[in-house]
């Protein structure tokens, strides 16, 4: 698919001087995905693809964790009132709840970014303010990410 | 003879007359020659309220003020150039009428979003036909010979795609979808309606091609499906089921 570099802008000279000339060309409108020196690479890809994929089924597996995480903290056995550091410690001596919580922490925060991701490429209008959004955001999902996975599997139920 | 004949025409004219309701047209009109700001412009006018949008431009254009422009071809809900912006609302001046958009109010106007505006309701269509082409919506086979004879097709194949069929490229679809008015990129319904009219005949032998073109950054995977390129159509088009239906494809056929 050929882009013509001079768009037709249809702004002609109507009636006595026209605004624009040679010297002061109309403004030209910018070809969709054409590629530039900023933008030198093909979009196309699967990546998309598998990100909007993982959004529904992390979102299906997310809503049992969830829901389930809720359910054990709040509602069973006495309510949040029972939830202090002996009750983690106690849970996290077992594999099963550590992969759970595992599991939740990445699902959940792999999800909730994608999505801000998504927001981003929507919402912000300069290429600049997209990049500094995105760095900030993977910054923070990085490291949250780390540090919850670092606990879990770190925690020590004698510390003092 | 002639009295009765020309009563009835003197009633006829006065059933007309009668008919008749005073309407304000707000439209936004834009010269890049004179500003480089869009104002609202207010058009007091008499009009049957079973006539359309289109009739009541026609009488701002042809009886107040000859400078407003704005694009229309066929009149009729065919050609797809009228499409605009009427009370917030994508939709063609000439498929609309007066009477079921409220007329006791102020009909607002306005071009249609996410493209530049050249005057008026003029708007450059380049990046919404780029993206069309983008595409390839023609046939494609593989067989390089010359056809002797037409493509048949069963009924039930035709059927699959029939919905997409319907499309007049008027950029209703496309102009009313938020990711759209972001920067332009995204390939956008239109684009994606037409690819899947392609994408689903059984007579074409380029659907992976055009899978593979929609499978970009900006193809349908920006789709958020809310909806707005469906409520637009005014061919009635089940556009975010299109855009569905391709992306089961992509998935179907990348896993």
């Amino acid at each position: 698919m050929s882009t013509t570099e001079t768009t037709a802008s249809g702004i002609g000279p109507v009636e006595g001087a026209a605004l624009y000339d040679v010297d002061n060309p109309a403004p030209v409108i910018e070809p969709p995905r054409k590629r530039t020196k900023k933008t030198p690479k093909s979009t196309r890809g699967n990546f998309e693809m598998y990100g909007w994929l993982f959004m529904r089924l992390s979102g299906i597996v997310l809503v049992v964790l969830v829901l389930g995480h809720l359910l054990i903290q709040l509602v069973l056995d006495g309510g949040v009132s029972k939830v202090g550091f002996a009750f983690v410690a106690g849970r996290w001596a077992s594999p099963w709840w550590q992969i759970w919580d595992l599991a939740m922490l990445w699902l959940a925060m792999l999800h909730g970014a994608n999505g801000l991701r998504t927001v981003i490429n929507d919402y912000a209008e300069r290429t600049n303010t997209r990049l500094w959004l995105k760095g900030l955001l993977y910054t923070a999902t990085v490291f949250t990410i780390l540090l919850g996975t670092l606990v879990i599997f770190t925690f020590d139920p004698n510390i003092r | 003879m002639a009295t009765p004949v020309l009563d009835k025409a003197e009633a006829e004219a006065q059933a007309k007359a009668a008919a008749l309701i005073t309407v304000t047209f707000r439209v936004r009109r834009f010269n890049p020659e004179v500003s480089a700001e869009s104002v609202w412009q207010d058009f007091q006018l008499q009009i049957d309220p079973k006539e359309r949008v289109l009739d009541g431009l026609h009488k701002i254009k042809w009886d107040l003020d000859g400078t407003l422009t704005f694009r229309r071809s066929c009149a009729h809900g065919i050609c797809g150039s009228d499409a605009m912006r009427i009370n917030g609302k994508n939709r063609l001046a000439c498929k609309t009428l007066i009477k079921d958009i409220n007329p006791a109010k102020p009909i607002t106007i306005e071009p249609i979003k996410g493209m530049t505006v050249l005057k008026d309701l003029v708007v450059d269509m380049e990046p919404f036909f780029q993206a069309y082409r983008d595409v390839m919506p023609f046939l494609i086979t593989k067989d390089t010979n010359e056809p002797t004879r037409e493509r048949l097709q069963s009924a039930e194949d035709r059927e699959r795609f029939d919905d997409t069929t319907k499309c007049i490229l008027c950029a209703a679809c496309t102009s009313s979808c938020p990711v759209f008015w972001n920067d332009g990129q995204y390939f956008g319904p239109a684009a994606i309606v037409n690819a899947h009219r392609f994408i689903f005949d059984s007579r074409d032998e380029a659907g992976e091609q055009r899978l593979e073109v929609l499978n970009d950054k900006d193809g349908v995977w920006r789709c958020r499906t809310t909806f707005n390129c469906t409520d637009a159509c005014p061919r009635g088009i089940e556009v975010t089921k299109a855009i569905q239906e391709v992306k089961r494809a992509l998935i179907t056929r990348r896993l």
